[in-house]
């Protein structure tokens, strides 16, 4: 859907809700952004499905850190995974795509996923 | 193969444990029960219970259906005549002839009837069957005074019923004082005091001579001192006998003054033949308790399955701990101070109305026996004293002197292993520890596999500690923080919110907690500020705290599509919001199903669809249904008196009006009530965390039922209350519940937890012994009049509204959401069906 480094306007800040999730579709991808006001980083995005629910709901889920870390955790069965890198914290098989996100002025912009 | 078929005579309490201990050691045990009684085993030790709202269904320790579970053949109305003990059969009094390898006598007692004249006529009762307690209500709505003859424990629960009846009440007792057995004389007396100022007359030192007709009342009694007393219905309890006929009958070895001699194995003088409970005989004494009871039951089982580990019946201890009529009452061994050379120490407190005394031995070193009237608190720690023969403190009358400075109290770690913790089940310190080891990690695992506490539970605090003091010895944290980022409990936190007034999250995390919170500790604040301020969930602040139902006001489905319930109050509904229903579930093709608690679900919303649907059915003048909430659900009803033949209030207004005040409430957990009309109980309310039955004088208040996983039966909370009276109950229990239990712990678990359980709930809610009351009801006021539908107030915001779109960047549906149709409706595409006659139905 992207190449890397080309960065694609998706929204505004206006769209984003503090301390909790939106979902973007690009195409047939939907993909979750996340901001956070305590912290270092403000904004995070992940894909939106969730594998082991089965269903695009992540950016629904509820924000929270685990040592520190950032993570979500799935709202159907729970599950946390890392915003820094996908990974699930509660099932080492699995993992999301975590994708670079950013704000210009008062645009966010996604680019193409980094391989893990 | 050696055939072993085991026949047990007599289904009383200890007969069913015998039952379950062979069971349990064998479950292929051939085992068949004779019954002479209507029905299988009950709890009798609970059975004035009958007359505060219990059923014969709730006294029930066992049913058809476990027995036949259990393969035991069992007949009722079956009594047994005759033993033929060279062919090894018996002979029931219909005639039916049963064999058996090995018999189990619990024939249990009969009430001792003192041989007085008059004393069979038709109201002349006894205490000690279900169908005897029926026979005292058919006798009591005739009779307007009652008179209980004997005054020890079983009399004066006879008592108690006879008040709850209504009836002028009386005892009258031979000796010079009540419970003679258990209590000294000062013990005596001050119980005899606290009674009578709770309406009972008491009389002792009397002995009746005759029954004759009465002149005011149906009979009447003339005392051998020229005394007389009137009344309509005499209840015997004056000792019991037991039921050896069928021993005498066969030539086995009695007693002089009765009783089936047994051995230590609880053998009869026929080795094939075993007694148990109040029938047998040991050591020339009958135990009239259910422990001991309990205890023969084991060693027969053992003997009968031929278990690795048979033990031995060795006498059983005596004492006892009860509540008479609201007035605790303790006695511990040698009471009375029997014992040579022993000397006692007494406190006494004439305002307050408390008695206590200690016996000690000689020495000074051990406590043999103790008399507590009025408070039993010191019980638990006195009865580990006397048990275990743990030697005594320098000053034991410290033991019983209220708030001494630096009050020896027995820590657990002093217990030896042998420490009896449940004498009901005869669990000891090691069985807890054991349990324990063996992987029950919490108090309720330990009382599933040792069933410590599972009896009269007095011992429920007593086995908290054990537990808690071994998991912390196991290195097992017993820690009470919510979460890593608050290292405080749900409790704590509502203190520091309510005390502090914080009002959100992260003022809260800035002073009391680190990092950014969780899926833990974010829902159990969000319920907590609710609790205690409740403002609209959907604020900025608040949002991002929302367990998944809860952010979107509506309850998330395997597949992210929601569903929407609309409060339809004690259930009652129009036709034409009916039809609202079916109208809205139709434009929106939302699969439509009726729930458990009288209302209507419909699924299959998607996220951007939430608005409009609300938007029309609040038009139509519904409002938010709550089931995304942990907070009040629904209030079922039954149609009540304005219908029903048998209504005794109108169940359906009093459902309403509790729905009414209390939606929008969050609690620790979901809160779920009903309102029954009649006794019948339709509205199934004693499955409901609070359970309201109507009464012909008002209500009957059951509180801290489940249904679920782990079904419990509510409890007889208070009875025949006014509706302000019940509302304020409700009010004070339901934010205790709030304030103080842990996150997701519902009211059933809560309770259970409760240090002193339902008595203790009842002092603090009805007597107010907290001082807390007036506080409560003033929360709830506040929490009542802040009611808002979520709904309603989202609709007008749109900020708030700005959340509910499936993605930010684009007006399309969600196409990862798909149906299929199933029985005329739609259903998740990825839920595999097996329907035949459904061509659309696809796989994913």
């Amino acid at each position: 859907m992207m190449n890397a480094d080309q960065w694609i306007d998706v929204c505004t800040r206006a769209d984003l809700v503090k301390d909790s999730g939106i979902c973007v579709r690009l195409g047939n991808t939907q993909v979750a952004i996340f901001q956070i006001t305590r912290g270092e980083q403000e904004l995070y995005a992940i894909g939106n499905f969730d594998p082991v629910g089965a269903a695009n709901v992540m950016s629904r889920g509820m924000i929270g850190s685990v040592s520190d870390e950032p993570v979500v955790a799935s709202p159907l069965y729970k599950q946390r995974f890392s915003l820094l890198s996908g990974q699930c914290l509660d099932d080492s098989d699995v993992q999301l795509t975590v994708y670079p996100v950013r704000l210009l002025g008062d645009l966010v912009q996604l680019a193409a996923a980094m391989e893990p | 193969m050696k055939s072993n078929n085991i026949l047990v005579v007599g289904n009383g309490m200890v007969g069913h444990h015998l039952v379950e201990n062979v069971i349990k050691n064998n479950p292929e045990a051939s085992v068949t029960v004779l019954s002479a009684e209507p029905r299988l085993a009950y709890d009798r030790v609970h059975l004035s219970e009958y007359f505060a709202g219990k059923t014969a269904d709730d006294l029930a320790l066992c049913d058809a259906d476990l027995y036949q579970q259990w393969q035991v053949k069992f007949h009722c109305n079956s009594k047994v005549k005759t033993i033929d003990r060279i062919f090894k059969s018996v002979t029931t009094e219909s005639g039916e002839v049963y064999s058996y390898d090995k018999l189990v006598l619990a024939t249990g007692s009969y009430p001792f009837v003192p041989p007085i004249s008059g004393g069979d006529q038709d109201h002349c009762l006894v205490y000690r069957t279900i169908e005897d307690l029926e026979a005292i209500s058919v006798s009591a709505a005739q009779s307007k005074v009652g008179v209980v003859v004997g005054g020890g424990l079983l009399g004066l629960e006879a008592a108690n019923a006879l008040k709850q009846l209504g009836l002028e009440t009386h005892v009258v007792e031979f000796a010079p004082q009540l419970m003679a057995v258990q209590l000294d004389a000062a013990g005596g007396d001050l119980l005899k005091e606290k009674i009578a100022e709770l309406g009972v007359s008491v009389h002792t030192s009397i002995a009746t001579e005759k029954i004759i007709a009465g002149d005011s009342c149906r009979y009447k009694m003339c005392f051998a001192d020229g005394s007389e007393l009137e009344t309509d219905l005499i209840l015997f309890s004056a000792g019991i006998r037991p039921h050896d006929e069928l021993a005498k009958c066969c030539e086995l070895e009695v007693g002089p003054r009765g009783g089936i001699v047994v051995n230590d194995a609880c053998q009869t003088s026929d080795s094939s033949i075993y007694a148990v409970g109040e029938c047998a005989l040991w050591q020339q004494r009958i135990y009239g308790l259910v422990a001991p009871g309990y205890q023969m039951a084991k060693v027969a089982a053992a003997q009968l399955t031929q278990a690795s580990e048979q033990p031995l019946f060795s006498g059983a201890d005596m004492s006892t701990k009860l509540k008479l009529m609201g007035v605790d009452v303790g006695s511990i061994g040698d009471a009375h101070g029997n014992t040579e050379g022993s000397l006692s120490y007494t406190y006494e407190n004439q305002p307050e109305s408390i008695y206590k005394k200690i016996v000690v031995s000689a020495d000074r070193k051990k406590l043999l026996g103790a008399v507590l009237v009025g408070d039993c608190s010191d019980y638990d720690n006195l009865l580990q004293y006397c048990l275990n023969s743990i030697e005594l403190p320098d000053a034991p009358e410290a033991l019983i002197l209220p708030i001494a400075e630096g009050a020896p109290t027995l820590g657990v770690d002093a217990l030896p292993d042998s420490a009896s913790i449940c004498s009901c089940h005869n669990v000891s310190k090691a069985d807890v520890i054991a349990a324990i080891d063996g992987g029950a990690c919490d108090i309720g695992a330990v009382k599933d596999c040792t069933k410590a506490s599972t009896g009269c539970g007095g011992c429920s605090a007593l086995l908290k500690k054990v537990v808690d003091t071994t998991l912390e010895q196991r290195g097992v944290e017993v820690s009470s923080d919510i979460c890593e980022h608050f290292a405080f409990s749900r409790q704590e936190l509502f203190d520091i919110v309510r005390v502090e007034q914080i009002k959100s999250f992260d003022d809260l995390l800035d002073r009391h907690g680190k990092g950014m919170g969780c899926d833990i500790c974010k829902p159990a604040v969000s319920s907590i500020l609710a609790s205690q301020w409740n403002e609209y969930i959907l604020a900025e602040q608040h949002v991002p705290l929302q367990d998944t139902n809860d952010t979107y006001l509506a309850n998330m489905q395997k597949d992210g599509s929601y569903s929407v319930v609309p409060r339809i109050a004690g259930g009652e509904i129009t036709p034409e919001k009916l039809i609202v229903l079916g109208q809205v579930a139709k434009k929106y093709d939302l699969y439509t199903k009726i729930t458990g608690g009288q209302r209507v679900d419909l699924f299959g919303a998607r996220l951007e669809q939430l608005p409009p649907i609300w938007a029309e059915l609040i038009d139509a003048g519904f409002e938010t249904g709550h089931a995304y909430g942990k907070s009040l659900r629904t209030v079922k009803s039954c149609v009540g008196e304005s219908w029903c033949r048998y209504g005794v209030q109108d169940s359906v207004a009093m459902a309403i009006y509790l729905e009414n005040r209390y939606k929008g409430l969050r609690a620790p957990h979901k809160i779920k009530m009903a309102v029954s009309g009649c006794t019948r109980e339709c509205a199934e309310a004693q499955s409901k965390d609070v359970g309201v039955i109507a009464t012909e004088n008002g209500w009957n208040l059951y509180v801290c039922g489940n249904g679920g996983m782990r079904p419990r039966h509510a409890d007889l909370f208070a009875t025949d209350l006014d509706d302000e009276t019940l509302i304020r109950y409700i009010d004070r229990m339901l934010m205790l519940y709030v304030r103080t239990a842990d996150r997701l712990q519902r009211t059933s678990v809560w309770m259970e937890n409760l240090e002193g359980g339902l008595d203790y709930l009842q002092q603090v809610v009805i007597k107010d012994s907290l001082g807390l009351a007036n506080e409560l009801e003033k929360q709830m006021t506040h929490i009542v009049g802040a009611y808002q539908c979520e709904w309603k107030t989202t609709l007008e915001n749109p900020e708030a509204l700005k959340r509910f779109r499936s993605f930010v960047n684009s007006d399309e549906p969600d196409d990862s959401i798909q149906f299929i149709r199933v029985r005329e409706q739609i259903s998740p595409r990825s839920t595999v069906v097996a329907s035949e006659d459904e061509p659309e139905k696809e796989l994913a």
